[in-house]
């Protein structure tokens, strides 16, 4: 035990001497969720519409007007000709175009039927996609108001037979009732940052005594590998809990997003999320033989992997299976369900207990390892 | 500057890199690797929504209603349910997004052409998933009563009124809305950008850390060739990297190269020259291996796949956020690689992205130099 307690004062005390660590461990996290959390909003709102009404009609007018009282788009530019608006989309200020040729309004009371152009801008397929389905359904609503319209021209006894059907859907949003994707994304980046922080504290503190020389000198003290990595990772766990408070506390000043679950849950599952998440840079550390190694292993087949495919932005369910597989063995995906899920739903932990479990078996695992790699090393 | 002098840093780079397979291969291999991953695993389309049904009603109209939107490719089924109770728990554990009621007299409702309500309950933790949801279920109840009502009218002789609208969508650069072509080129500016950045941040702090530094001091090389000699034998391995990843996204995901492939592999040079200049700064300031791990981590890896466009869009960010992501590198190569790539414009029209990418690597360069000198 006063080994261990030796080593942790003299991890302090090198954290201590290098000026610009401490206050980057402690600042860069709050800096980060204040830019980045307000950045990553996926909301589809004021997709940029182009407006080229050539028909001038009561009709054309009342279409343009539908799409932009949706709120879905909003008008980036009035254009002419449909040259014009085919311009707007390849210079990228508008996403999509709606151009209602002359004679819009005629037809739609003759028995032609009125033709009517929508242009996307394919190369942001998330919202050319998202503009489309929208704007197909302002179509076709205006479509059926314009045909029951037309029924009261007809015979009353013709009418009588004629049922005009409608269906509406009345949606009701559990959880996130505004429908903002800041609920979701900002507990998404906050885990992301608690988890790259984590993961870059750990991942050089073997091989950095290694690449130095001051490694022959641990060897050869009676300090035992398991007392060496226990006495490495204190220093960061203790850390990791105060930049967990503080993040945590910015997240909801800054973003007034209020924790539904238990306070004292998501505390203490952070916490084992962070406990894994440092065994996973302590791992990476007892395997690389440079600084340089360390820092590409963690990055590469840590870091990147995991922001990308835990489920952050794009939903693991639509991965291909090998790679789902393969999604099973990062921290960061557990920890998006739990967070989400107190932050946002209100789970208890009752509804967590899978994450838990295997937050702490990737943990005993990854720690065992470095336990079990060092050891090696130490022959 | 004294072209013997780079040559002989530029020598024991390689060397050094050499004696280092493992970073080698991660530098040459890793890029490619990560692309193959990401690039099959990613995608922002909404469909196979779970799905719970409720129906009180069973009559042929119901189940009429249930089918279209089975039919659709956006809805799976996946549980029938028997009482309103079930639904909470379904939305908590989050194995349906989507929980559809159909009320008891349905059917009555849509035969007699009353308005018809039947409730939808959508899980909307994940806003975007959500939004698309609801729009499919509000599209596919806008189908059905047009059909139905189209079918009383041929049933009561009525002709000339099926379509008022023709409405013709159309889209233009990418017209299968593949989101490949979307995401592709994110993902090759977050990999190049990560992999030069990291194979230079450590160059100069190793040297400080390593004690090497000073004899480079009192050596006659100058401060700019040092700084040559440490970035032109990463250009060249993140070039070589850059032309796999391209490659492999034409051959494999099938995003071909519309625009002019020098136009693109000029910009490519550009970016990655600033890339890693950044990556020599960042090393000019620190103390330690560490710190430049640190800040490199922390200044590209989140921000350049949240800050540059690459699936978050810049018009929902505030005003001041969309101010930052002006001094990320990233944003302009993937403003210039859609360009190029899907929309396959000139290099007029990313001119603008071209310039601000050559002016990130003046500066970066500029003040890796100031640093060194300063060292001195």
């Amino acid at each position: 035990m006063r080994t261990i307690r030796f080593i942790i004062r003299k991890e302090f005390q090198q954290l201590r001497r290098d000026r610009r660590l401490l206050p980057l461990i402690f600042l860069s996290p709050v800096l980060q969720i204040a830019l980045l959390g307000y950045a990553a909003n996926m909301d589809v709102k004021d997709i940029p519409l182009a407006i080229c009404d050539q028909d001038h009609s009561v009709e054309s007018r009342q279409l343009a007007a539908s799409f932009l009282e949706s709120g879905s788009y909003v008008a980036s530019v009035y254009v002419p000709d449909a040259q014009s608006a085919e311009r707007s989309i390849e210079e990228g200020r508008s996403s999509l175009a709606l151009v209602i040729p002359p004679g819009f309004g005629r037809s739609l009371d003759g028995t032609k039927s009125a033709p009517l152009q929508l242009l996307a801008d394919g190369s942001d397929s998330q919202s050319a996609a998202i503009g489309l389905t929208y704007a197909t359904l302002i179509v076709s609503r205006a479509q059926t108001a314009r045909a029951a319209a037309r029924l009261s021209g007809l015979d009353p006894r013709v009418l009588r037979q004629v049922k005009s059907v409608r269906v509406d859907p009345a949606v009701r949003v559990l959880y996130n009732p505004t429908l903002a994707s800041r609920n979701f994304m900002v507990p998404g980046v906050l885990a992301m940052i608690l988890m790259i922080i984590t993961t870059i504290l750990t991942s050089l503190a073997i091989v950095k005594e290694k690449e130095l020389g001051t490694l022959e000198q641990l060897i050869v003290t009676p300090i035992t590998p398991r007392q060496l990595i226990i006495g490495k990772l204190a220093p960061f766990a203790l850390i990791s809990l105060v930049i967990i408070t503080v993040v945590l506390i910015a997240s909801l000043l800054l973003f007034g997003i209020a924790v539904r679950g238990s306070l004292l849950v998501l505390y203490a599952l952070s916490l084992l999320f962070m406990l894994s998440s440092l065994g996973m840079g302590l791992f990476v550390s007892t395997v690389a033989r440079t600084q340089q190694q360390a820092m590409m292993i963690s990055m590469f087949f840590f870091m990147m992997p995991m922001i990308i495919l835990s489920g952050f932005v794009f939903p693991i369910e639509s991965m291909p299976p090998v790679i789902q597989a393969v999604t099973y063995i990062f921290p960061l995906r557990y920890y998006f369900v739990i967070i989400r899920g107190l932050f946002l739903k209100g789970v208890s932990f009752a509804e967590l207990w899978r994450e838990t479990a295997a937050l702490a078996a990737i943990g005993v695992v990854v720690i065992g390892a470095s336990v079990l790699r060092f050891r090696k090393r130490l022959e | 500057m004294n072209r013997a002098r780079i040559a002989t840093i530029m020598v024991k780079e390689l060397r050094q890199v050499s004696r280092d397979p493992a970073t080698l291969g991660m530098l040459l291999v890793v890029p490619l690797f990560l692309l193959l991953m990401f690039g099959f695993a990613i995608s922002l389309d909404v469909k196979h929504i779970q799905m719970a049904v409720l129906d009180r009603d069973r009559t042929p109209s119901s189940r009429e209603f249930l089918q279209s939107f089975l039919h659709s490719e956006y809805f799976d089924l996946k549980q029938v349910l028997d009482r309103e109770s079930q639904i909470d728990g379904l939305l908590d554990e989050g194995r349906v997004l989507v929980a559809l009621v159909i009320p008891k007299d349905f059917g009555r409702a849509v035969g007699n052409g009353e308005r018809a309500e039947v409730q939808a309950i959508v899980d909307g933790s994940n806003g975007t998933t959500a939004a698309t949801a609801i729009g499919y279920v509000q599209a596919v109840a806008a189908d059905y009563s047009q059909r139905a009502f189209v079918r009383s009218l041929e049933r009561a002789g009525v002709t000339g009124m099926k379509t008022t609208i023709d409405f013709q969508p159309r889209v233009l650069f990418n017209p299968e809305l593949r989101s490949a072509n979307f995401l592709i080129p994110g993902l090759i500016v977050l990999i190049l950008m990560m992999t030069a950045v990291l194979s230079t941040t450590l160059s100069i702090v190793r040297e400080k850390e390593r004690g090497t530094m000073e004899q480079i001091i009192v050596s006659p090389v100058k401060s700019m060739e040092l700084i040559l000699g440490k970035t032109v034998p990463y250009l060249f391995m993140s070039l070589v990297a850059a032309a796999t990843i391209l490659a492999t996204s034409r051959l494999l995901f099938g995003v071909t190269v519309k625009g002019s492939w020098l136009d693109l592999s000029v910009v490519t040079l550009i970016f990655l020259f600033g890339c890693l200049a950044f990556g020599v700064f960042l090393s000019t300031i620190s103390d330690s291996q560490q710190v430049a791990f640190l800040l490199s981590s922390l200044l590209t890896l989140l921000p350049t796949f949240i800050l540059s466009g690459f699936v978050f869009p810049f018009r929902n960010m505030p005003v001041v956020i969309q101010a930052v992501s002006y001094l990320l590198p990233g944003r302009y190569y993937l403003a210039a690689l859609r360009a190029v790539m899907v929309k396959g414009v000139g290099f007029q029209a990313f001119g603008d992205q071209v310039l601000a990418l050559l002016v990130f690597a003046a500066v970066m360069g500029g003040l890796s130099v100031l640093r060194l000198r300063r060292g001195k």
